[in-house]
């Protein structure tokens, strides 16, 4: 019969492969891995023009001032600076400080970890550094003319410190602290642990309106 | 010794029937990972390098801002320039720009808008606390300073 002689209907998959891998390639060359990291600030709100700005009742040795100026260079509690990385040990001082700690810094103290009770002993209760970790405040300014490279590094520095310090406090390192997953129970408890009663506290000044 | 003489009858060749679909599994791995992407980036970008980074959590409600020396610097300038979309914007056009992205919100979510600033390392301060103060003026006051993992010593 003549149903009997027709080819079989196939068609040939001997090139699926090729055909395949073309695409892959082609998808493999496009794919950007998206980077979405950054450091995050959380920016002041903006000025009520009905009211006066707010006056600073701070002590000034509560305010750890980072100065940049156009040729990048560092003016750290008034004094200068050249490496950026020593940064991180300074104000990790500054803060765990514990000068004259008030109630909230007294609690505070003694929630901290044997290891850092022995670091405020040794390098703080400086007479020029904050009171206690609740008082303490880093303020950067930069120029217009500072460059942003300068200024992420800076931020990073000023970051890494706290960061050091929060993740002290529950036993882990800076970067295993940043990795810490709020959305699972266990580890958002250690994150509001590690913050409790030391907020971030990172003014960044409003650069000279005038850079000549 | 007679056993290395002996010729074995197992044939040598590969299976390769199940070739294609490892090589599909790997396509729909790649086709689903992709993101094309959607902006031409008009200025350059290279990011400055720290180690203290977060993750963005919620993709959705971040808009991204660009800032650099455009990269056709003989029709725009050596000026570092400020990108929304796909266009060039003056720093008083950004107040609109974060309203429009604010509308594309649910109104519950709208104060949590992230703006993600893509900022390159040649640029100064200038432009970008400019930019800031456009953005506290805008009530967009979580901004993210996208930048590339150093390597931590």
């Amino acid at each position: 019969m003549a149903r009997k002689n027709r080819p079989t209907a196939e068609i040939p998959n001997g090139s699926m492969a090729d055909i395949a891998f073309l695409l892959l390639i082609f998808f493999l060359v496009t794919t950007t891995i998206a980077n979405d990291k950054g450091i995050a600030m959380l920016l002041p709100p903006k000025p009520d023009p009905n009211e006066p700005p707010p006056e600073v009742t701070k002590n000034d040795r509560n305010i750890f001032k980072i100065l940049a100026n156009s040729q990048d260079k560092l003016l750290v509690e008034d004094e200068p600076l050249s490496d950026v990385t020593e940064l991180r040990e300074m104000v990790k001082n500054f803060i765990l400080n514990f000068g004259s700690p008030g109630e909230e810094g007294v609690e505070i103290y003694n929630s901290l970890p044997s290891s850092m009770k022995t670091y405020v002993s040794s390098f703080g209760r400086k007479v020029d550094y904050s009171d206690d970790p609740t008082e303490a405040v880093v303020s950067f300014k930069a120029d217009r003319g500072t460059s942003y490279d300068l200024f992420v590094q800076v931020l990073d520095q000023v970051n890494a410190a706290y960061n050091d310090i929060y993740g002290e406090r529950v036993g882990l390192s800076a970067s295993e602290f940043l990795q810490l997953d709020r959305d699972d129970p266990i580890q958002e408890k250690k994150y509001l642990e590690a913050r409790n009663g030391i907020p971030r506290a990172i003014s960044i000044a409003e650069p000279n309106k005038i850079a000549k | 010794m007679a056993k290395f003489g002996k010729k074995s009858n197992t044939s040598q060749d590969i299976p390769t029937a199940a070739l294609p679909d490892i090589i599909f599994m790997l396509l729909f791995f790649f086709m689903v990972t992709t993101v094309l992407r959607e902006t031409d980036i008009l200025v350059k970008q290279k990011l400055p390098k720290a180690v203290q980074l977060t993750k963005l959590e919620r993709k959705s409600l971040v808009s991204y801002i660009y800032i650099g020396e455009p990269k056709q610097s003989s029709i725009f300038g050596k000026e570092p320039k400020i990108q929304v979309n796909d266009v060039f914007v003056e720093v008083n056009e950004i107040i609109q720009f974060v309203n429009q992205e604010k509308d594309k919100l649910n109104e519950a979510e709208r104060d949590q808008i992230t703006m993600s600033m893509k900022v390159d390392v040649e640029s100064k301060m200038g432009i970008v606390s400019d930019v800031q103060q456009e953005l506290r003026e805008a009530n967009a006051r979580k901004i993210l300073y996208s930048s590339v993992q150093a390597i931590d010593i």
